[in-house]
Formats: structure tokens, C-alpha cells, sequence
């Protein structure tokens, strides 16, 4: 075959009308094809996803088994939907098919965050939300709680483990999230998140004491309540400070850890 | 005409390689490649990318407009980048999670422009195809090396499987934690256009400039 050159006679190849031409047809297949590949493969990658979640979930509580099924495994915790307001579990709804990140977009299914509590920068959420109650032997060992909110460029999405009693922390990790690679993105280093073990959210007069401190924690009675600061990382660290402060607090799931602390959770 | 497709299809892979030769890409092969795995599939998500973009600019070479050519050539570049995105992330989440931002980042990569922009503008589609292949292998072939020593040394282990029993573990090796940071895939890949350049002189470039050298009766 001889080599093709660019000899064919190219009438008015620069010309406005074909430029115009062939920028829109290069425009439109372009976007017919990217759409498409986004619409066809949308199911499998939702999969992926929930997956993902469901497997972080379970790390968080520390029982995920590496190469098991995920699903079969998640399967054994229990999930509840909870109504924030009141602390109550919520029967009439289906806990697995409620997405709060939908339903907060959905006017009766969300409520504002007001201004001055809304130190997480939520804006608007569900007034539902699930948890995941892990249990052994039909006792519940730990709590998952999903928690959001702003970091320094993005919102951060995870999950805190509590013991019952809804003050101890056993594990925070987070799933998705926009940080600074090398800076921010330290919050997914395991060797900081295992600090979050054994911290308290609350102090004994009730006061949520939970924070990110900068550089390392002291010695002393507020330790308890206290992580070290990421270098590098002050304001992530600040976004993770709030928004545990806001989802532990009064807004967020507050009633619900009263209700667990003490022992009125209507767990049937 | 056999000895041209060998040619566009095999010259990238060591005597035109894009990565030891032209040095391009160099972004990416630092980034991907302190594993093996992850190295891999961007190798093929470059090489998918090279031959369908090459092969799709070739085709309209004869109709586009000499002022739009490279914002054309970049459309369809990164249109292909987010089709092959969307697959890893659909068929490849975990992997797909490891590349994070560098899979879109191969809109950038100049060896895809590059080919388009010396070659498929020029020659027909199925030579263009070949090229955007061989370009594609050259680059996996140096990626493919780099991952592999740094993987080995680094954590004495190839695609996750232990091969060189760690120290930390009651083995002999003891890792070198340096494999693991990026500087390492500079030094392999310095090396590596060393010991290319000392088996084909060839591809040894002229100084750019001398220094002066200054006798001794010069200086007064």
C-alpha cells in the first residue's frame, strides 16, 4: 500500500464554514461516545462503589476479612435507619434502599442545617440516616455511623465506629474524599487513623471535647479527647475536628447516642 | 512494505523509544510504577489510548482545519482518556482507585500528541494504528522495567506475590525503602538511557555547547 500523504485536493480546508464544520461534528461524537460510556457503565461502577463503602464499613469495625465476600459479610450487620430528631429507629422504610445523600436533596426527606451549627458545612441533610449495628451473639459489640463534611477542598465522606455505649471511638476511615494528595489525603494513613482507637467524644459534664489538636497531643486530662495534627494538613484536620462535632452533636446524631448511653434506644 | 509496518511498529520499542529517547512522559512513569499492577494498567490504558486516538485522528486528517488541529487532536484524546476512565473504574475499581488522577492525566501525556501531531496528521490510519501501538509498547515496555525493579527492591515482592522473603519477616532481604519514593524511577530510568545510549551511540545527542577550555598563557 503506498503511504497515504495529504495530497487530496482540500478545497477551502481553513475557510470558516469548515472549521466551523468540523468542530461541531468532532464536538458531537465526542460527546455521543463520553456520554455513552458514562450511561452504559454507570450500573457496574455503582456496584463498585457500594461495594467499596460496604467494605470500608467493615474495616472500620475492624472484622473485614480480606479476599471474603464483601456482601456476605456485610450482610451479618445489621443496618437501622435513624431518625435524627428524635433518635428513634425508623421501621416503615427500607434501611438498605435509603441513600441520605439523595434524600437531601429531597425537600420532605431533609431539613437545613441552621448557620450556626452548621460548623461541618453540610448545609442540608437527611433527617434520616442509617447506622450499622455490628453484633455478636446477638449483643451489639459497635456502632457505625456515617459522618460527612468539609475539608479544606473537598467534603469528606466516612464512617466513625463507637462502642455501645456511644462515647468510645473504636475507628474513623474515610471513603471518599478530595484532599491534597501527600497533605491532606493523610487521613487515610493507617497509622494515624489507629489513634482514633479508644478516644472520647464527650467529657463526663456531656461537652463533645473530640479534636484534631495541632502537632502532637500532650499528656494531660484532655488527651483523651485529643488526636495528633497532620503536618500539613491543619485545615483537613479542622474539617475532620467539625465534622464529628456537628454529626456527635445535638444536629446530628446526639439524641440517638443519649438514647444508646442510656439504654432507651427502642432496640427491638 | 512489510519492513514499514515492522518499522513504525517495533523502531518506538528501543532505537525511537518515546520515554529513553525523546524523554516524554517522564510524569506518569515516576508516579505509577511502585508497583507492578498499577503499572500495568496504565500501560494499557496508554496504549489503548495511543492507538484509538492515533487511528481516529488519521481518519478526519484530511478535513481538519490547520488553525483548530491541536485543539481537535485534544478533544478526541480526551474523550478516549474518559471512555478508558470509565472502564477501569467500572472493571478495575480497586487498581482504578491506586491510578487516581494519572489515568485522566494521559490527556496530558505529550507522547499521545506528540504521535498525533508528527505522525497521524501525515500518514494513513493503519499506520497511524501501528504507531499509536508501538508508541503505546514503548512506553509500557520502560514502565513494565521501572515497576519491576522498584517493586522487587522495594518490597521484595512482583503483582503482591512475595518473592524475596523480607527481613521484617524472618527472611534475608531487606527492603530498600528508597525503590518506594519517587526519586528512585528518575535513577532507573537515567540509568537504563545510560546503558541504551552505551550500546547504540547513536542515540547519544551533541553537546549543546563546550567549555571553553582555557590554556595557561591565556590568563594574564
Amino acid at each position: 500500500m503506498p503511504e497515504e500523504t495529504t495530497s487530496k485536493p482540500t478545497r477551502n480546508r481553513d475557510g470558516i464554514g469548515n472549521t466551523l464544520r468540523v468542530a461541531i461534528a468532532v464536538s458531537l461524537f465526542c460527546s455521543v461516545l463520553v456520554s455513552a460510556a458514562a450511561v452504559i457503565l454507570k450500573p457496574q461502577q455503582q456496584r463498585n462503589e457500594d461495594l467499596y463503602r460496604q467494605t470500608i464499613v467493615l474495616e472500620v469495625a475492624g472484622i473485614y476479612e480480606a479476599g471474603g465476600d464483601v456482601e456476605a459479610q456485610f450482610s451479618a450487620i445489621d443496618t437501622r435507619l435513624v431518625d435524627l430528631r428524635t433518635g428513634d429507629y425508623v421501621r416503615d422504610i427500607d434501611p438498605y434502599s435509603f441513600d441520605p445523600l439523595e434524600a437531601a436533596n429531597n425537600p420532605e426527606l431533609s431539613v437545613n442545617v441552621p448557620a450556626e451549627l452548621d460548623i461541618a458545612g453540610v448545609r442540608r441533610r437527611a433527617i434520616y440516616a442509617p447506622v450499622y449495628l455490628v453484633r455478636n451473639q446477638g449483643k451489639v459489640t459497635q456502632i457505625v455511623l456515617p459522618v460527612y463534611g468539609s475539608g479544606l477542598w473537598s467534603t469528606m465522606y466516612g464512617y466513625l465506629s463507637l462502642e455501645p455505649d456511644g462515647n468510645t471511638i473504636r475507628g474513623l476511615r474515610f471513603y471518599d474524599h478530595g484532599e491534597t494528595p501527600g497533605l491532606g489525603d493523610q487521613i487515610d494513613k493507617p497509622d494515624w487513623r489507629a489513634q482514633w482507637s479508644g478516644k472520647v467524644l464527650s467529657d463526663e459534664s456531656g461537652a463533645l471535647r473530640i479534636e484534631i489538636v495541632r502537632g502532637k497531643v500532650l499528656a494531660g486530662d484532655g488527651a483523651v479527647h485529643q488526636v495528633d495534627g497532620l503536618a500539613g494538613a491543619t485545615l483537613t484536620g479542622r474539617g475532620v475536628t467539625h465534622l464529628l462535632q456537628y454529626w456527635m452533636g445535638p444536629h446530628g446524631f446526639g439524641p440517638y447516642l443519649q438514647k444508646l448511653a442510656s439504654g432507651t434506644a427502642n432496640d427491638g | 512494505m512489510m519492513a514499514d509496518y515492522r518499522k513504525v511498529l517495533f523502531d518506538p520499542l528501543v532505537d525511537n523509544n518515546p520515554v529513553t529517547l525523546q524523554v516524554l512522559g517522564i510524569c506518569s512513569a515516576l508516579a505509577v510504577t511502585t508497583s507492578l499492577l498499577p503499572a500495568l494498567l496504565m500501560c494499557a490504558a496508554m496504549t489503548g489510548v495511543a492507538m484509538m486516538s492515533s487511528a481516529a485522528i488519521s481518519s478526519i486528517r484530511n478535513y481538519i482545519p490547520n488553525n483548530i488541529r491541536i485543539i481537535i487532536q485534544m478533544t478526541i484524546i480526551a474523550s478516549f482518556v474518559i471512555v478508558v476512565d470509565q472502564l477501569l473504574k467500572a472493571y478495575a475499581y480497586e487498581t482504578s482507585k491506586q491510578l487516581s488522577v494519572f489515568v485522566g492525566l494521559i490527556i496530558t501525556n505529550c507522547i499521545i500528541l506528540g504521535r498525533a501531531e508528527a505522525y497521524a496528521m501525515k500518514h494513513g490510519v493503519g499506520m497511524s494504528f501501528l504507531d499509536g501501538l508501538g508508541n503505546g509498547l514503548g512506553y509500557s515496555a520502560i514502565l513494565i522495567f521501572v515497576a519491576t525493579m522498584r517493586e522487587l527492591f522495594g518490597a521484595g515482592s512482583l503483582l503482591g506475590y512475595q518473592i524475596l522473603p523480607l527481613a521484617g519477616d524472618g527472611g534475608w532481604y531487606e527492603a530498600n525503602g528508597l525503590m518506594l519514593l519517587p526519586p528512585s524511577a528518575f535513577f532507573i530510568i537515567g540509568l537504563l538511557i545510560w546503558l541504551i545510549r552505551t550500546l547504540r551511540p547513536k542515540q547519544v545527542e551533541k553537546p549543546d555547547y563546550q567549555i571553553h577550555e582555557v590554556h595557561r598563557t591565556e590568563i594574564l
